[in-house]
C-alpha cells in the first residue's frame, strides 16, 4: 500500500504548521491528524512528518513510542477505552472491561489493547479519563460513555454493530 | 450553612446556556475585557504613572489568587517573575491538561463555557504583554478542542481576538494544542517541551524558570484553566473585592472534584476555606455522605498525588482563641477546612481540589496498587529513581494484591519510595512516592497483615505440597 496524503489533508497541515514560531511544534499535531487517517502511524507516516517538519525521522519516531494515544499498527474500527484509575475502579470499571472482552470474544487476562481478528473492535483499559465523578467512563473513539455498566456496554456495543 | 458560590460555574449547568458566543455576550461576556481594554494609566500620588497593564497585574496581586492546577503558588507572584527585559516575546499556556485523577473541573469549563477561559486569557495576555498563547488540552479531550477551535473563531470573527483588538491596536493569537495521553505533561516544564514538540522530559530548575526560559527558551506564563478563569472575576469584581471571597490567604473560590465512595459525587464550587473536608463529603449540598451502612475510612484530599488522610486522624493546627492568643489545637479531619494552608498543615495538600472518599469496604493494598501502577505507567523515565521505584512499587502492590505477597513488602515499600522522593528533576517522584508512604505509613497493619497471610498460605501449601511429593 503506497503513502499518500491527500491534498485537502495537507493543506489543513501546512495551515497548522502557521500556529509556531517552529515548525517542529506542529509534531503532535501532525501524528493526531495522520492516525485520525490512516488509522496509526506507519514508519512512512513518521517520515513524511519528518521532512515536512525539516526533522529526522527520529524525532518524530521518538513521539510515537512515547505518547499513549499514538499507534504503530491498526486497531479495530471501534477502539473502546475504559477508564481503569481510582475513582473508576472503585465503580466498577473492572467489570465493564471485562464485560466488553467478553462479548466480543477477548482474553480478559491479557494486558494491553487486544483487537478482535474481525478488525471490528479493539478493547484496553486507559488511565484517567478526567470525568472521575461519573465511572466508570468509556471513550469509543470519539463518543464519550458515563456511569457504564455491563447493561449499557451492551447497549454501546449494540450501537457499534448499527454502523 | 455550606453552600455552592458559583463564580466560575455560574452559568454552566442552567438550562439552555450554551457554548456559543451568543449566550455568553447575553450573560455579559466579554465586557470584562471592554472593561480593561478601555481603561486608562493611573497617577499615583508621587506623580508616577501605572499602565492599565500594570495596574491588572497588581490587582491580580492584591486578589491573593493562588493557582488551581495543584501548587497553589500565587498568581501575582507568578506573573511578577516574568522576564521582561530580555527583549524576547512572553508567551502564555494554558495549562488543560487535566489529568491528576480524581479531578474532572477543567472538563466542565472547557466543554460549557469555553469563552469564559479565552476572556480570562486575552486579559492575563494582555497584562502581561503577550502576543502568542496555546492551549494544551489533553489528547483525550477531542471534543473539548473542537468546541475551543469553534470558540477562537467567533472571537476572531467578533474582534476580541486578532489583530487590533478591539480598536486597541493589540494583537493576539491563540491557538489549541493537543498532546496525546501523557501525564507528565501536567507538569509545567514537560509541557513546554511537548509544546516544542518534543518528548515531554521536564527541565531541570535552575535554570529552566518558564518565567525566565520557558517554551522556545522565552520568558513564560503556564496557568491552569480554572485560574485564568478567576482573572476574569478579578476584572469585574475588582481584586479587592475578590479577596473577600474565601479565607484570608485562600481567596476566591474553588472548584472541588468529588468522587470515590459518596451518594452523590461531582464538582461544587464553594468559597475556599468556607466548606471543612467533613461538610464536602456528609453535607446535603456536597457528597450527602457514604452508602448505607459504610464507614469512612480514608480520605485522598487533593488528587491521588497528595497524601491520603486517615477517617479518625488528629492534626495539631494554629488558632486564634478567643482572647485573640495563638494557641494550638487538635483538629479532626472531617473538621479541616478544605484549603491550601489547612491542608499543608495536615501534611498533605489540596492539590488539583479533587477529593477521593474510601468506605470501610475497601481494600488499602488494592487502592494503593491502583494509583501506584498509574504513576508506574506515566513515569516518563528520564530519571533512574523514578522510572524503576515506581514500577518496583507498582510491582509489589500487585504481588500483594495477588497472593504471592510478603509481610515484609510494606517494609519495602517504603524503602523505595524514599529513595524517589526529593531525587528527581520534577515533582512527580513525589507525586509516586506520597501515596505509598502515606498509605503504608497510616495503614501499615492492613498491608503487613495481608503479605503475612499470604506467606502463611504459601508455607502451608508447600507443606502439603511436601508431604503429598516424598
Amino acid at each position: 500500500m503506497s503513502f499518500e496524503v491527500p491534498s485537502e489533508l495537507e493543506a489543513e497541515l501546512d495551515e497548522l504548521t502557521t500556529h509556531y514560531p517552529h515548525k517542529r511544534s506542529a509534531s503532535l499535531m501532525f501524528l493526531h491528524a495522520l492516525q485520525e487517517h490512516f488509522g496509526f502511524i506507519s514508519s512512512e507516516a513518521e517520515e513524511w512528518t519528518a521532512s515536512k517538519l525539516g526533522l529526522q525521522p527520529i524525532n518524530v519516531h521518538e513521539l510515537v513510542t512515547f505518547y499513549p494515544m499514538f499507534r504503530q499498527e491498526p486497531l479495530g474500527r471501534h477502539q473502546i477505552k475504559v477508564c481503569r484509575t481510582l475513582s473508576c475502579a472503585l465503580a466498577g470499571a473492572k467489570v465493564v472491561r471485562d464485560a466488553f472482552c467478553h462479548k466480543v470474544g477477548l482474553d480478559l487476562h491479557k494486558h494491553g489493547p487486544q483487537t478482535t481478528p474481525d478488525g471490528l473492535y479493539t478493547v484496553e483499559f486507559v488511565e484517567c479519563l478526567a470525568s472521575c465523578g461519573t465511572g466508570p467512563v468509556v471513550m469509543v473513539n470519539e463518543a464519550f460513555h458515563e456511569h457504564v455498566t455491563v447493561e449499557k456496554a451492551e447497549q454501546i456495543l449494540a450501537g457499534c454493530r448499527g454502523n | 450553612m455550606p453552600q455552592e458560590h458559583r463564580l466560575i460555574l455560574r452559568h454552566t449547568d442552567a438550562p439552555g446556556y450554551a457554548p456559543d458566543i451568543e449566550c455568553y455576550q447575553r450573560h455579559g461576556g466579554y465586557e470584562a475585557l471592554r472593561k480593561a481594554l478601555a481603561s486608562s494609566p493611573k497617577e499615583l500620588p508621587d506623580g508616577k504613572k501605572i499602565s492599565p497593564q500594570e495596574q491588572l497585574r497588581e490587582d491580580v496581586k492584591l486578589s491573593g489568587l493562588r493557582g488551581r492546577g495543584g501548587a497553589g503558588f500565587s498568581c501575582g507572584i507568578k506573573w511578577s517573575l516574568v522576564d521582561r527585559r530580555s527583549g524576547k516575546p512572553i508567551y502564555l499556556i494554558c495549562n488543560a491538561d487535566e489529568s491528576e485523577p480524581g479531578t474532572f473541573k477543567d472538563r466542565q469549563i472547557l466543554y460549557k463555557d469555553p469563552h469564559q477561559l479565552i476572556e480570562g486569557m486575552i486579559l492575563s495576555c494582555w497584562a502581561n504583554d503577550v502576543r502568542l498563547a496555546y492551549i494544551y488540552i489533553r489528547g483525550e479531550f477531542p471534543a473539548g478542542a473542537k468546541i475551543l477551535n469553534g470558540a477562537l473563531k467567533e472571537a476572531r470573527a467578533k474582534g476580541f481576538l486578532g489583530k487590533n483588538i478591539l480598536g486597541t491596536g493589540y494583537d493576539l493569537e491563540i491557538y489549541v494544542h493537543r498532546g496525546a495521553g501523557a501525564y507528565i505533561c501536567g507538569e509545567e516544564t514537560g509541557l513546554i517541551e511537548s509544546l516544542e514538540g518534543k518528548r515531554a522530559y521536564p527541565r531541570i530548575k535552575p535554570p529552566y524558570f518558564p518565567a525566565v526560559l520557558g517554551l522556545y527558551m522565552c520568558p513564560t506564563i503556564v496557568n491552569n484553566v480554572e485560574t485564568l478563569c478567576a482573572v476574569k472575576h478579578i476584572v469585574t469584581m475588582g481584586g479587592a473585592e475578590f479577596a473577600r471571597l474565601g479565607t484570608p490567604n485562600n481567596t476566591g473560590t474553588r472548584i472541588v472534584s468529588l468522587s470515590g465512595d459518596v451518594k452523590r459525587p461531582g464538582y461544587y464550587e464553594v468559597e475556599v476555606g468556607k466548606a471543612s473536608v467533613g461538610e464536602l463529603i456528609f453535607h446535603e449540598n456536597f457528597g450527602q455522605g457514604l452508602r448505607e451502612g459504610r464507614q469512612l475510612k480514608a480520605v485522598i484530599p487533593g488528587g491521588s498525588s497528595s497524601k491520603v488522610l486517615k477517617a479518625g486522624e488528629k492534626f495539631k493546627m494554629k488558632r486564634k482563641s478567643a482572647e485573640g492568643q495563638m494557641v494550638t489545637v487538635d483538629v479532626d479531619l472531617l473538621d479541616l477546612p478544605y484549603d491550601f494552608d489547612s491542608l499543608q498543615a495536615a501534611g498533605t495538600m489540596s492539590g488539583s481540589g479533587a477529593i477521593i472518599v474510601l468506605d470501610d469496604t475497601r481494600s488499602m493494598v488494592d487502592a494503593l496498587g491502583n494509583v501506584s501502577e498509574f504513576y508506574a505507567h506515566e513515569s516518563c523515565g528520564q530519571c533512574t529513581p523514578c522510572r524503576e521505584g515506581s514500577l518496583w512499587m507498582s510491582k509489589a502492590l500487585d504481588r500483594l494484591s495477588h497472593g504471592q505477597g510478603r509481610k515484609a513488602d510494606a517494609d519495602y515499600l517504603l524503602h523505595i519510595a524514599q529513595n524517589i522522593q526529593g531525587r528527581t528533576i520534577c515533582a512527580f517522584g513525589e507525586a509516586c512516592a506520597w501515596p505509598v508512604l502515606s498509605f503504608v505509613r497510616k495503614f501499615k497493619d492492613e498491608f503487613e497483615a495481608r503479605g503475612a497471610e499470604q506467606e502463611a498460605r504459601r508455607a502451608s501449601a508447600g507443606t502439603t505440597e511436601g508431604t503429598s511429593t516424598h
